[in-house]
Parts: C-alpha cells; sequence; structure tokens
C-alpha cells in the first residue's frame, strides 16, 4: 500500500516537476509552436543562468568571467539576460544570437559590430554544478576520515557506513583485486573518479536548483576526466610497458622495417581514454535526452486536442519516471564503469613483465605473512 | 554540434577542481580511510582468529580435564581396591597374630599348671612321704618299745641293704 502511494507521488512530482522544468527553457517559437529540438539542446548544455522552478524568465545569476582583449571582465549572467547588452569600460558584451557561429555564448561586441569570443571560464551552470559536487565528495569524505580517524574500530552506520560501503565495494571489489600492491598509490584518484561521476550523475536526475545540470553528459568534463587516467597511465608507466607499445613480442616484420605494431600500440594509447570520454559522455547524454524527449512528448501532443495530450501525458509520465529510475542505476553503473576502466588502463601502465611476480600473486604471497606477524 | 566541441571554460574548471579535489584528498581523505578500512580488516580478521583459538582451545582443555578426571576416578577406585586389599590382609595378619599369640599364652599357661602340678605333685609327695615317715616313726616307736623288736628290725634292714647292695 505505502508502496502505491510513494509511486503515486512520485508520479505526480515528475508530473508538476518535468513540465516546468521544460517549460523553463522559452523553447516558443514566435507562432507559438514549439521546437523540441531547441528545448532539447538546451537542457543538454550549459548555460550562464540557473533555472528556477515554476518560473521561465528567472534565472538565479551566476558570475561570468571573461578575459576579453583589453583584459579581465567579471559580472552577474542577469547582465546580460534576455539580449541585454552589458557594458564595462569600453567593452560592451552580450549573448550570441541563434545565426551567430558563437550562439548562446558571451560575445564581445567590438565597436565596428562585429563579434569576439573572449577567454570565458566563467561559473555557468555546469562549473557551479560541478563545484557542488566537488563540495559534496570534501564533506562525505571528510565525515569517513574523520569516523576513521575518531573511532577507531568502530563500525560505522547511516550515512557514514552507507558511504564506507561504497569505498570498500570499489576499493576491494575493482581497485585491490586489479592493481594489487600498487593500490595504495592509485586508489585514491579512481574514488575520486567515481565519487565525482556518482555525484554528478545523481545531481543531474534532480529536476531543480542544487540538480538539473548534465554535466557527466558533457564531453568537456568527460575529456579531462579520461585525460587524468591517460596521465596517470602514462606518467607512472613501468619500462615493460613501454616496451610492449615500442617493442611487442610479435614476429619481427610485424614490427620492423615497418613498424605496423608500435604504430597500432601507439594509437591504442590514445583510443583508450577516447573511448572512456565517449563512453560516459554519451551515455549520460543519452539519459538526459530520452527524459526530456519523453516529458516533451506531452506538448508535442498538445496541439492534437485534449484527449490526446491526456492519454500522452499519462503515459510519458510513466515513461519517463520509468527511465528516471533506470537513470539512477545507470547513474551508479556509469560511475563503476569508469572506475572500472581507469583501473584497468592504468595496471596496463603498471605491468612488470614475466621476470616479475604479478601484482595478485605478491598479494596472496604476502597474506600469510601478515597473519604469521600477527600471531 | 556545440554538444560534441569540448567547452574551455569547463575544461579548465574541470581541471582546477579535479587538481584541487586530488590534492586535498590525497592528503587527508582516502589514505586515512583506506588504512582504516585495512586495519579494521586486519582487526576483525585477528580477532575472529584469536576467537577461534580460544575456542579450540577450550575444547582442548575441557578434553584434557575430562581425561584427568577419568584418571583420577580410576586411580581412585584402584587405591579404594588396593586398601580394601590392605584392610582384608591386616585384619588377617591380626587374626593370625591373635592366634599365634593366644597359641603361646596357652602354651605358657599350659607350661605353667604342668609346673605347677609338678611342684604341687612334689608337695604333695613330699607332705604324703612326711606323713608316712612321722606315721612310720610313730608306728615303729610303737612298735621297738622292746628290744627284741629292736633288734629284729635291725636285723631285718640290714639284711635289706645287704640285698639291695
Amino acid at each position: 500500500m505505502s508502496k502505491k502511494n510513494i509511486l503515486l507521488v512520485l508520479m505526480l512530482l515528475v508530473a508538476f516537476l518535468s513540465p516546468v522544468a521544460a517549460g523553463a527553457s522559452e523553447g516558443d517559437t514566435p507562432e507559438g509552436k514549439i521546437n523540441p529540438k531547441e528545448i532539447i539542446f538546451e537542457h543538454l548544455g550549459d548555460g550562464y543562468g540557473w533555472e528556477v522552478p515554476f518560473n521561465h524568465h528567472y534565472r538565479i545569476p551566476l558570475p561570468v568571467i571573461l578575459i576579453g582583449k583589453d583584459g579581465f571582465h567579471c559580472f552577474l549572467s542577469s547582465r546580460v539576460e534576455h539580449g541585454k547588452t552589458y557594458v564595462d569600460g569600453d567593452a560592451s558584451f552580450r549573448i550570441a544570437g541563434k545565426d551567430s557561429p558563437y550562439k548562446g555564448k558571451v560575445v564581445q561586441v567590438m565597436p565596428d559590430g562585429a563579434e569576439y569570443r573572449p577567454w570565458d571560464i566563467s561559473i555557468t551552470k555546469n562549473v557551479c554544478a560541478l563545484f557542488i559536487a566537488a563540495l559534496l565528495i570534501l564533506w562525505s569524505v571528510g565525515a569517513v576520515a574523520r569516523w576513521h580517524r575518531r573511532h577507531g574500530y568502530q563500525a560505522p552506520r547511516k550515512m557514514v557506513g552507507a558511504l564506507e560501503a561504497l569505498i570498500e565495494f570499489i576499493y576491494n571489489g575493482v581497485i585491490k583485486p586489479t592493481l594489487g600492491d600498487r593500490s595504495h598509490k592509485f586508489a585514491p584518484f579512481l574514488l575520486t573518479v567515481f565519487f565525482l561521476i556518482l555525484y554528478l550523475n545523481l545531481l543531474g536526475l534532480i529536476v531543480v536548483f542544487p540538480g538539473g545540470a548534465n554535466v557527466t553528459g558533457n564531453i568537456a568534463v568527460t575529456l579531462v576526466l579520461a585525460v587524468f587516467t591517460f596521465l596517470a597511465t602514462n606518467i607512472f608507466g613501468t619500462k615493460h610497458y613501454w616496451k610492449e607499445i615500442f617493442w611487442p613480442d610479435v614476429p619481427m616484420w610485424l614490427k620492423f622495417p615497418i613498424p605496423i605494431m608500435p604504430l597500432i600500440e601507439l594509437f591504442g594509447i590514445f583510443t583508450k581514454p577516447a573511448a572512456l570520454t565517449v563512453r560516459l559522455f554519451a551515455n549520460m547524454l543519452g539519459g538526459h535526452m530520452i527524459v526530456i524527449v519523453l516529458t516533451l512528448l506531452i506538448f508535442i501532443f498538445a496541439a492534437m486536442g485534449p484527449a490526446v495530450t491526456g492519454g500522452a501525458s499519462v503515459v510519458s509520465v510513466i515513461f519517463s519516471v520509468f527511465m528516471l529510475l533506470i537513470d539512477v542505476l545507470v547513474s551508479f553503473i556509469q560511475a563503476y564503469v569508469f572506475t572500472m576502466l581507469s583501473t584497468l588502463f592504468i595496471s596496463f601502465g603498471q605491468e612488470r613483465g614475466h621476470d616479475h611476480a604479478p601484482a595478485h600473486d605478491h598479494e596472496h604471497n604476502t597474506q600469510p605473512h601478515v597473519q604469521v606477524i600477527k600471531k | 554540434m556545440e554538444l560534441f566541441t569540448p567547452d574551455f571554460g569547463l575544461v579548465f574548471w574541470m581541471f582546477v577542481s579535479v587538481a584541487i579535489l586530488l590534492l586535498i584528498l590525497y592528503k587527508w581523505g582516502w589514505p586515512m580511510i583506506i588504512k582504516g578500512i585495512d586495519s579494521r580488516a586486519d582487526f576483525i580478521n585477528s580477532g575472529v582468529e584469536y576467537a577461534q583459538n580460544a575456542k579450540e582451545q577450550l575444547e582442548h582443555a575441557r578434553e584434557e580435564s575430562d581425561k584427568y578426571l577419568a584418571e583420577a576416578r580410576r586411580q581412585q577406585a584402584q587405591m579404594l581396591r588396593e586398601a580394601d586389599k590392605m584392610k582384608n590382609q591386616i585384619i588377617d595378619d591380626a587374626r593370625s597374630a591373635a592366634q599365634k599369640e593366644a597359641q603361646k599364652v596357652m602354651e605358657a599357661a599350659k607350661l605353667a599348671i604342668e609346673q605347677e602340678r609338678k611342684e604341687a605333685q612334689l608337695q604333695f609327695r613330699n607332705e604324703v612321704s612326711t606323713f608316712a615317715l612321722d606315721i612310720a616313726a610313730k608306728v615303729v616307736r610303737n612298735q621297738l618299745q622292746d628290744k627284741n623288736a629292736q633288734s629284729r628290725l635291725v636285723g631285718t634292714l640290714l639284711d635289706e641293704m645287704e640285698t639291695q647292695n
């Protein structure tokens, strides 16, 4: 019974909030017809302000930081909203129109009317969401670390216990079996990446303020994460790893005189992070897109009369609730997969060849030894 | 497609925030948690191991004590049996010693009685002989009032002595 009630409340909530969120983006064309493509892409993309529910006009203003031709400029995004032009000294800024190559971005308007795109390090919606997620990570990791400092061997409960279960799931389930005795070196990075992606994914599913930003579905974010994995793999790569790339164990004609295998391996160094980038980006983008499209179905069918609209509303609400619930699962799975693949790529860089004991064997060897000491 | 071109600002901030996050968490966050989790796991392992050992030892001790108890019972029974045997033997010994003693006493008594009897006999004989002599003397005195009789007697006695020698 209570389960049904929860479902009902959830459905009502989505029914109220989703259209608001969708409508917040002013996709209306002058003719009064909505343009689904524009709405979808505006939602998936970044923005200088942050939408609020139940108001299509107002956005939470966020700082715009620009390094233009004449130096540094900083102002609130509300100054350039709705086509306004902000004048700061000699420079004037506005958001570029639909026919500009810099569509939707803040541009500097030159005296001759030309648009110049300055270096833009604004705290946009995505950046703000990123900061919120980072603070959440600091807070939650701090809570667990504090528990370990203060309570020692006691079992944590509630939030700290849940977080620790997650940490242990990743650390003992993914990092330790793959990296073995090197896990201490890379575990902090991998755990940070896992929690960052997980928090950003989950925040993205919340429709209102602290969430709703499609951060992990943005290629810039996934690119940076993959670059970090790339650096961790290659900077700490062993001699054996580089030998496997430039002089692999293949028949001689495959590597000399035409270095076919080395070329392929070298190419592989870059395809791995590229795969990481695109995987996470495409998965999260797809999840967000499906939910928005399902919600937009209501407005697309609105032209066909009340009966069709009502039917479409019920169907699309059920489907979007279903998709959102699946996205909760996907959020976790994507964070897990990204961490797992990063661990795997880093472990490739940690290969020590056959003359050295592999990481797993080493761990097994030390296990009884440790126990002997304990006794 | 703007979706597929990374935005510089976001890349910049992402880089900065991940770098700061990593710096902070490498220094104060994760190592502490990992160490805590590992040491707690070790602690729990060693605790369980200790408990198992203790249980094993307890069982062992119980077995040992049972063994000792059985041994003690066995010894007790044996001791009881031995004591019983000893008791019987002592009683037997005492009995035989007593018998011997009694025999001895009886023999001594017999001997004493015999001696007494002999002494009594001797005394009696002496007395009887004394009486007889007295009587004889009296008779003789009566008979030897005349000289004839006296010489006759002396003669008889001398004859007797002669025949005896």
